[in-house]
């Protein structure tokens, strides 16, 4: 099959006013980044439609394997072209069809000719193809008004075009057209679900995780990592700051009543991504909280939390019931490192019955007999940072 | 002169690939499923191996477990999908001319109620598609084949055939690529199957490693059963500097394989014209066959006088195939050829692999000529 270029629909891009070129702008870099492993594609961006034009059938392949994983596209088609002589087109038309899925499908031709010279009539191009294709596939039936498959011909004057399949992109925003927010990632289902949420709609992440050695093992550090590193196939690197959290939590223990001790470890932990955040210049603090699904989510429990920072807080769970948040964890391919059985600081210091309704003034009386203050900035400095997807080298290298 | 052109029997690890051994063994020596962070490294280091064999297969990583070799691959394969599958039918399809590791499994699926078919090859030693067309029915449930015959080299057409099953049957599609993977390409675009078995001593790698690899999403019922490593599919603690330097193998080989062709297409061209000018030889290998693989046999001279008599002058060649050419009986390849009477003791392989270059060859001609005019007079 001679695959010519794809064609590929914006989708929310094309609302956007006079930002638009901005928009179109990123979502070109971001896939030239995407397929830098391939040789330099031309990339040729319109007012409402982008064509890339692969050199090689194999990078063909790749494109359409990988483009449906980038955020900003609504759709994209592969476009075959051919001569402009009519046994040509009508041998490239069943080969496009052919390609599809016909079983129980209807059909229909349409014919565009910007090419005015040529000798066919719109009409009569559209006949003899539709019939031509007809004859070859009896199983498909024509049906004008919305059929299943629509084959668009379009007669220019260096070849004819044609399209059949509509594959659906990721939708959302290009990556990095949002700003960059900083993600709370547990090792838990919720947070990449969030992440990667946010970064559908065009927002760059750093994420940033609670660390508690001997308490939580090299195991579930191995899991935050590696769930970054998940997040960073979407199209943009995610920066990972591991923060060590044992001596904070310890002191949580034993200044703090057992039943409050939950929010004020997520008090803490609100604080440390503040000033994490702040150092790191994102806008906002992500995290994968869904309300009512545990003892801190609920809205007296947030209010209590979110009281520590006037920054932002987006939670793209809020209103997500827990098995959809499964199905996405799913389809992203973070659900199987997600449910991988190891502790994290959330689960060790559980108390068996945490308050649902914590009392702000409480919480904050208790706090005030101790200064966390210098904890919290110790923790701060001595984190370690990783970044995703990792650089090729490193210590296995030479091993493979 | 030592001059080894046995390698399809097996082949001398690379240098690469025993320093990487050692040094992984020297360095990351924890056991893949400790949970303290020498245990975190060696999987990390493990997953690293399976991740790269994956991307040469073009498969994911979660669906490559590591095997002792090819026999253990091949009867993993066949054997977790025959038991996983068999409530949808019992029908097995092999051919004649399968590594003994194949057949002797489907043998002992036999006394357990599946009902094997043997398909014949043709004078070239390929499956057509009119012979698997005839022979798949609705309850088969697998089908297993080898890509490059061990012994004469034959190409089976696995693209055409597996094309043909994927149209119309749910038949899983086992692909024992042990001759063929760093040779031919073998990944499961370009084959068009479901499970792929490869061997490490075959590729410059070490003895005791290989792969089970597959596409789609499959269930196999394990044969080794115990500490679930391996995704629960083959217990036992993974030897990581093994499935490490089988990696490596891998990668090596198939990055030099365009340049290792074009010497062996040389060199088998070559050795064809030489042996052929002999009237008492008969080239077996098909024309069409793998350019690594070239067998041949001398009239009325037994394959073992032959061996012998290159092996004194340092020429390492064997029988038809290392795995039947202890046993004394004519090997069950060349018996579904149709090989006639006076052919069928002389058969001698050599095949072609890293390390090899122009002078052996020449090597080989010259001391050829001499045993000829001893045995033959020719």
């Amino acid at each position: 099959m001679n695959w010519k270029e794809i064609l590929i629909r914006y989708g929310e891009l094309s609302t956007k006013g006079r930002n638009r070129n901005a928009f179109t702008g990123r979502l070109r870099d971001n896939i030239r980044y995407a397929f830098a492993d391939l040789p330099k594609l031309e990339i040729i961006t319109e007012r409402d439609r982008m064509f890339i034009r692969p050199n090689e059938a194999e990078t063909m392949d790749q494109l359409i394997q990988r483009l449906p994983h980038i955020f900003g596209i609504q759709s994209f088609s592969p476009v075959a072209s051919c001569s402009l002589d009519l046994e040509d087109i009508k041998d490239t038309a069943i080969k496009v069809v052919q390609s599809l899925n016909r079983e129980g499908k209807t059909f229909k031709v349409t014919v565009k000719r910007s090419y005015k010279p040529f000798p066919l009539e719109t009409n009569e191009l559209q006949l003899l193809v539709g019939s031509h294709v007809l004859r070859a596939f009896p199983e498909i039936q024509v049906q004008m008004k919305k059929p299943d498959i629509e084959l668009r011909v379009e007669i220019r004057k260096d070849a004819a075009y044609m399209t059949a399949e509509v594959i659906p992109g990721a939708g959302g925003l290009p990556i990095g057209s949002n700003g960059k927010s900083l993600l709370m990632l547990s090792g838990g289902i919720d947070s990449p679900v969030a992440g990667y949420q946010m970064l559908k709609r065009g927002v760059r992440l750093d994420a940033i995780h609670f660390y508690s050695p001997p308490y939580t093992s090299e195991r579930s550090k191995e899991k935050v990592m590696d769930l970054a590193e998940k997040l960073s196939r979407f199209g943009a690197s995610v920066k990972l700051h591991i923060i060590p959290f044992t001596e904070i939590q310890e002191e949580i223990q034993k200044q703090i009543p057992e039943n409050v001790s939950m929010t004020t470890t997520r008090r803490m932990m609100m604080r440390i991504a503040d000033m994490v955040r702040e150092e790191t210049g994102a806008m906002a603090i992500i995290t994968g909280e869904s309300l009512g699904q545990v003892a801190s989510q609920t809205l007296e429990s947030l209010t209590a939390i979110n009281a520590v920072t006037t920054t932002p807080v987006l939670r793209p769970l809020i209103a997500f019931d827990k098995l959809d948040i499964i199905k996405i964890a799913q389809d992203i391919d973070t659900y199987e490192v997600s449910i991988r059985p190891y502790e994290d600081c959330c689960t060790i210091f559980t108390p068996a019955s945490p308050k649902t309704k914590p009392k702000l003034d409480k919480v904050e009386f208790y706090e005030s007999f101790k200064s966390f203050d210098e904890m919290i900035e110790k923790s701060v400095a001595n984190r370690e940072i990783c970044v995703f997807p990792i650089k090729k080298k490193d210590k296995f290298t030479d091993l493979l | 002169m030592m001059n080894y052109m046995d390698h399809s029997a097996t082949t001398k690890p690379r240098k690469e690939v025993l320093d990487t051994f050692i040094k992984v063994n020297e360095d990351f020596f924890g056991n893949p499923s400790s949970i303290h962070e020498m245990g975190v490294e060696a999987s990390q280091l493990l997953n690293r191996a399976r991740s790269q064999i994956a991307s040469l297969l073009g498969t994911d990583d979660r669906k490559v477990i590591f095997t002792s070799g090819g026999t253990e691959s091949n009867h993993f394969s066949i054997t977790g999908i025959a038991k996983s599958m068999r409530h949808r039918g019992r029908h097995i399809l092999t051919s004649k001319i399968e590594h003994p590791s194949v057949i002797e499994t489907m043998k002992q699926l036999e006394t357990e109620g599946f009902e094997i078919e043997y398909l014949d090859v043709n004078e070239e030693g390929l499956v057509t598609l009119e012979t698997l067309q005839m022979a798949l029915r609705k309850d088969t449930i697998l089908i297993s084949l080898m890509h490059i015959n061990n012994e004469i080299g034959s190409i089976q057409p696995i693209s055409v055939l597996a094309k043909f099953v994927k149209k119309t049957s749910r038949a899983i599609f086992h692909v024992d690529a042990i001759q063929s993977f760093g040779k031919y390409p073998v990944t499961f675009q370009t084959l068009g199957v479901d499970i792929l078995s490869i061997s490490g001593h075959k590729l410059n790698g070490l003895k005791g490693t290989g792969i089970v690899a597959w596409q789609s999403e499959l269930t196999f019922q394990p044969v080794l059963v115990g500490g679930a490593q391996e995704f629960g599919l083959r217990s036992g603690t993974v030897p990581v500097p093994q499935a490490v330097s089988l990696a490596k193998a891998m990668r090596i080989i198939h990055e030099e394989s365009s340049q290792a062709y074009s010497k062996y297409e040389k060199w088998s061209n070559d050795l064809r014209e030489f042996l052929g000018k002999y009237p008492s030889i008969k080239i077996i290998s098909p024309m069409q066959g793998a350019v690594h693989i070239l067998s041949f046999s001398i009239r009325d001279v037994k394959g073992e006088v032959i061996i012998n008599a290159l092996q004194a002058k340092g020429i390492i060649v064997s029988t038809s195939s290392a795995c039947s050419s202890k046993q004394t009986k004519t090997s069950h390849v060349i018996e579904a050829l149709n090989i006639s009477d006076a052919y069928k003791k002389g058969v001698i392989r050599i095949s072609f692999g890293y390390g090899m270059t122009d002078e052996h060859i020449q090597h080989f001609k010259e001391n050829f000529i001499g045993i000829m005019k001893q045995l033959k007079g020719e």
